[in-house]
């Protein structure tokens, strides 16, 4: 009788079961009908992507001035270059255009500084961001005192308007909508139904007609004699349109804390407004950061509306530009570039708010 | 001598601010307060406005002569109609096409969201890149695209894209062939509707059979030959009481069949596919919510595949999928009034557009527009609660 003593060494897998052959097998050809599907998903590929790259940079034309540079085999690049400050800036004056950038700068030290996990003073650089930034970023952009020109909101346009509709609106959202999710939780039944009320008229209306609302009712609700800037009046529609939208996420957020916290808060003797700001919203709006950031990007899609009631955002400055008669003809370059640049803040977003949902979620996972 | 503690003081009432009843109900009468004067003021300013403008208000305007044209219009429309008129055919339009983009948008989205669950790496990814494509792109982006890029970059009527030489495609819109329904053609409808009763009542018999003595027929598929071969028959004994209309070039331009305008190809085809993308998230993650221990209950009861999926995940996940599902339905039917900005004659262009700029009435025709979303919105509502309370889990 023999005896092992020594363990047997592993043996390495069979062949069909590693390496790239087998991967294929089990992922693309594990069967007829996988086959046909993973051959017809190549050839949908090979349909649309050989034209799409052969179009954007094989047959593309990226250096010129006018549209004489162009060969209009590919896409006329030369067409976006020629317009990129437009598109960016609007029409803000060449000159000043720092004071952009700085603000933006800024801003996105910010946002960077809140959404890395490890960096310190997270709640003093939000309360930054949520109430020292916006001032700042006003006398930066509209000048008008230390020293600065005036920058009339007429020439503010581009990609830079898109920003601050989206950040004016988000910002001034949240307050909004934290107050309106506390109402409609609130016991008394005249503050509750007046929430309900509000919160479901602006969700209930597309964004269109509330932006043709301010900027044609809003001069009749006004004193006679008081006319209110364009920009201002988007921005009034879009902060309203918006708070209804953040005031469901953040009760989806209230919800979700057990109702023993705010119970145990009372036990100790806590006002409402103690109760509130110290034990629940703190930790509810940690649960609904990614409910607020999806909010956010759909905001920041819908801006393009603006157009429709003559701002020129980024959508707006392209279309704007489509028409020149020194350059017609180029409506899908400039399509594709706006598309391109809505999608890149776009995915990023929703890939952090994925990330932020996975790492809130590690208790729950099944 | 002891000094006495001061005896609490039972019964004595707490200061006015610190009594929770009246604490609320001052509060609630300050905001009635606040809504009140800030509508106050409102109004005044309003009517000092309109006043200052010489517009009178009121809905007699409705009755007035528009004297516009609409290039789509589902009822009779001439530019002699009312302002009255001009809103039912945007109103109309609107639904249109919502219907339509709500039929495409769930079709794409259902197939795309089990694409994205395939077990085919290839047909997984490709899933997942248009989602991830559409759904990060603004929609007002995409119907320009449509409209300035695609549709009115088609070739003049001359030069028609055509299938088969029936339909043609061109920058004045798709022409199709238009049925012309003879004499003897309203016998299909009606052998449609009896085909579609029989078959209710056969499944509903066959359901109570089922479950009274276990036996049952492919009632299924019956109704489905029913429904499909009975108005078939009548069509073939009538003799085909049909015939097409087929588009014909005369001119410049297309006559005969039909037109598809292409304000509503591009707010149709832009609508659908962004849509559809939401939806083939939802969809996804339906499926993903039910527990894998549901399919393998199901598998070792030796249930066949495709009654796993149909009996036992499906079910299951439609009680996830409806509400987000139908909360897309309602964004789409409300971005549908982003139509006014290519012109596809919806609500909010002809009425809230047009109506408003000629006859100036903005609070009227703001408040109409408004009601009717604001009408829809409400009725999902209430058809969601009604189905959620229908299909919500019965717990202890």
């Amino acid at each position: 009788m023999t005896i092992q003593h020594k363990m047997i060494e592993a043996r390495p897998a069979p062949k069909s079961t590693v390496g790239p052959l087998a991967w294929l097998r089990a992922n693309l050809f594990s069967g007829p009908v996988n086959t046909v599907f993973t051959l017809l998903g190549l050839y949908l590929l090979y349909l649309l992507l050989v034209p799409t790259i052969e179009w954007a940079f094989i047959d593309a034309d990226w250096i010129g001035t006018t549209r004489d540079d162009c060969s209009r085999e590919g896409a006329c690049w030369v067409f976006v270059k020629a317009r990129l400050g437009q598109f960016i800036y609007g029409l803000y004056p060449r000159d000043e255009i720092w004071r952009v950038n700085l603000t933006f700068g800024v801003f996105a030290v910010l946002i960077a500084w809140l959404m890395i996990p490890r960096l310190p003073f997270k709640r003093w650089v939000a309360a930054a961001t949520l109430l020292v930034f916006p001032i700042f970023a006003f006398f930066l952009l509209y000048g008008g005192s230390f020293g600065l020109p005036l920058v009339q909101t007429h020439r503010w346009g581009g990609l830079m308007l898109t920003l601050v509709l989206a950040v004016v609106g988000m910002v001034g959202a949240l307050p909004i909508g934290i107050v309106l999710a506390l109402g409609r939780r609130s016991q008394m039944p005249i503050v509750k139904s007046f929430c309900v009320v509000f919160i479901e008229f602006w969700r209930g209306v597309p964004l269109i007609t509330v932006l043709f609302m301010a900027s044609v009712m809003l001069p009749l609700f006004m004193p006679t004699g008081v006319s209110v800037d364009r920009l201002i009046r988007a921005f009034i529609g879009i902060t309203l349109f918006q708070s209804a939208y953040m005031a469901e996420v953040i009760r989806g957020g209230l919800q979700a804390i057990p109702r023993g916290q705010e119970e145990a808060a009372a036990a100790l003797g806590m006002s409402y407004w103690l109760r509130m700001g110290l034990i629940v919203l703190p930790q509810a709006l940690k649960m609904m950061i990614p409910g607020i950031v999806n909010t956010f990007i759909s905001l920041f899609k819908d801006t393009t509306l603006v157009m429709i009631i003559g701002l020129f955002d980024l959508l707006g400055i392209v279309q704007a530009a489509l028409s020149d008669s020194r350059w017609l003809g180029f409506s899908l370059e400039g399509y594709v570039f706006a598309a391109f640049m809505f999608w890149i803040f776009c995915f990023s977003m929703s890939r952090y708010s994925q990330y932020l949902e996975r790492k809130l979620h590690t208790g729950h996972k099944r | 001598m002891s000094v006495r503690p001061k005896a609490p003081s039972v019964g004595t009432k707490p200061p006015f601010w610190r009594d929770r009843a009246k604490r609320a109900l001052t509060f609630q009468v300050l905001l009635i307060a606040a809504v009140v004067l800030f509508l106050l003021y409102i109004v005044g300013n309003t009517q000092d406005n309109l006043a200052a403008r010489g517009i009178t208000t009121g809905f007699g305007f409705l009755t007035n002569t528009a004297g516009f044209g609409i290039v789509q219009s589902l009822i009779d429309y001439s530019s002699q109609s009312t302002y009255g008129r001009t809103f039912v055919v945007g109103l109309l339009n609107t639904l249109l096409v919502s219907a339509l983009g709500i039929l495409a948008a769930t079709l794409i989205g259902f197939v795309v969201g089990i694409a994205r669950l395939s077990p085919n790496w290839l047909i997984a990814r490709l899933a997942s890149g248009y989602i991830e494509i559409f759904r990060n792109i603004p929609l007002l982006l995409q119907i320009f695209f449509w409209y300035f890029a695609v549709l009115r970059a088609m070739p003049s009527p001359r030069d028609s894209l055509t299938l088969g030489e029936v339909a043609f495609l061109n920058v004045r819109g798709l022409f199709l062939p238009e049925p012309q329904f003879l004499s003897g053609f309203g016998l299909i409808p009606l052998a449609l509707g009896i085909a579609v009763v029989a078959s209710i009542v056969l499944l509903i018999w066959n359901k109570r059979r089922h479950e009274a003595t276990g036996k049952r027929l492919p009632a299924g598929w019956i109704s489905l030959g029913l429904v499909v071969g009975l108005p078939l028959l009548v069509l073939v004994i009538t003799g085909v009481p049909v015939t097409w209309d087929v588009p014909e070039l005369r001119g410049f331009n297309f006559r005969g069949g039909f037109t598809v305008i292409p304000e509503f190809l591009a707010l149709w085809l832009a609508l659908s596919i962004y849509t559809a993308s939401f939806i083939a998230e939802i969809v996804r993650s339906g499926i993903q919510a039910i527990p894998h221990g549901q399919t393998e209950a199901a598998q070792a009861l030796s249930l066949p595949q495709n009654l796993v999926l149909r009996l036992v995940v499906v079910p299951q996940a439609l009680r996830v999928i409806i509400p987000p599902l139908t909360s897309q339905y309602l964004n789409l039917i409300k971005n549908s009034s982003l139509a006014t900005a290519i012109g596809y004659p919806d609500l909010v262009s002809v009425f809230a557009g047009t109506t408003l700029n000629q006859t100036g009435q903005a609070i009227e025709v703001i408040a109409m527009t408004m009601a009717v979303y604001l009408t829809i919105s409400l009725l999902v509502s209430m058809f969601m609660n009604w189905f959620n309370a229908r299909v919500a889990l019965v717990e202890r």
